[in-house]
């Protein structure tokens, strides 16, 4: 991986083998199927990256919900006293 | 220091990092409250705070270690440091989580030798969500993504399970 990473540095005709790419795409297909709990079923390329791009969108969104559903809950709540708990229950899961 | 986190347990590690950063944010963020009924200006700016929280958080827990956290990071830090520049010359403005804003900015979409098949409309689309994303080789961007979505899905599980008890 690490070889990969410096032999294609900015510029300069850095050839990334199609060979790279396809495998890349299959990490990020796997990768979409695990987090989305879906079976990967046979995708174009572009179809893996499309979806990734929705993936992420709806990430981001959530990502925007969940910051209003606890910007309304420092209202209430005493963080203080949920830190440690929080923290205990994350680490046991 | 660990060469390529993609194991299990880094995974792990990162979520617990990102968690106890994240709530010593929002600690703040609630103590800076009025505990009389707050404006929707209030609201909204804590709202924005929390956001940006969410994403300083779990860059930091990343470190700059990848190039889209090193982004968000360095983002993140000359944002600040207008704000504060800009308050202290009387402009009340403050800097919204805009997350796009790296891609809004750098309009140019820069060319590069793909293979046709990938479809430039989905790389360029990914090259403008992940953070970075437009300077980088095809085969980065991948795997940027990758460890990018990791990391965002990992923070939703967190935020979610914070909401969860503070709910209850």
């Amino acid at each position: 991986m690490s070889s990969r990473r410096s032999r294609s540095r900015q510029s300069g005709g850095s050839r990334i083998s199609d060979d790279q790419i396809n495998d890349l795409v299959s990490k990020l297909q796997q990768l979409l199927a695990e987090l989305r709990h879906r079976r990967s079923d046979k995708a174009s390329a572009a179809r893996v990256l499309q979806e990734t791009c929705n993936y992420i969108r709806s990430l981001h969104k959530e990502v925007d919900d969940l910051s209003e559903r606890l910007s309304e809950l420092l209202e209430t709540t005493d963080v203080s006293s949920a830190q440690a708990a929080v923290i205990r229950s994350l680490l046991t899961q | 220091m660990n060469p390529h986190p993609s194991s299990c347990s880094n995974g792990r590690s990162i979520r617990t990092r990102f968690a106890r950063r994240f709530l010593r944010a929002l600690k703040k963020i609630g103590s800076k409250g009025s505990s009389s009924r707050p404006s929707p200006r209030d609201i909204s700016w804590r709202c924005r705070r929390v956001k940006i929280a969410a994403d300083a958080s779990m860059a930091s827990a990343v470190g700059p270690r990848r190039v889209w956290s090193r982004t968000m990071l360095n983002m993140l830090r000359s944002r600040s440091h207008a704000c504060l520049h800009a308050s202290r010359l009387g402009n009340s403005r403050r800097p919204g989580a805009d997350r796009h804003a790296v891609g809004k900015r750098k309009r140019l979409v820069l060319k590069r030798k793909l293979p046709n098949r990938l479809g430039l409309n989905q790389v360029n689309q990914l090259r403008r969500l992940v953070p970075g994303g437009e300077a980088m080789d095809l085969d980065i961007l991948l795997d940027e993504t990758a460890h990018y979505i990791k990391c965002l899905a990992t923070q939703v599980k967190v935020m979610r399970s914070i909401v969860d008890y503070c709910s209850a």
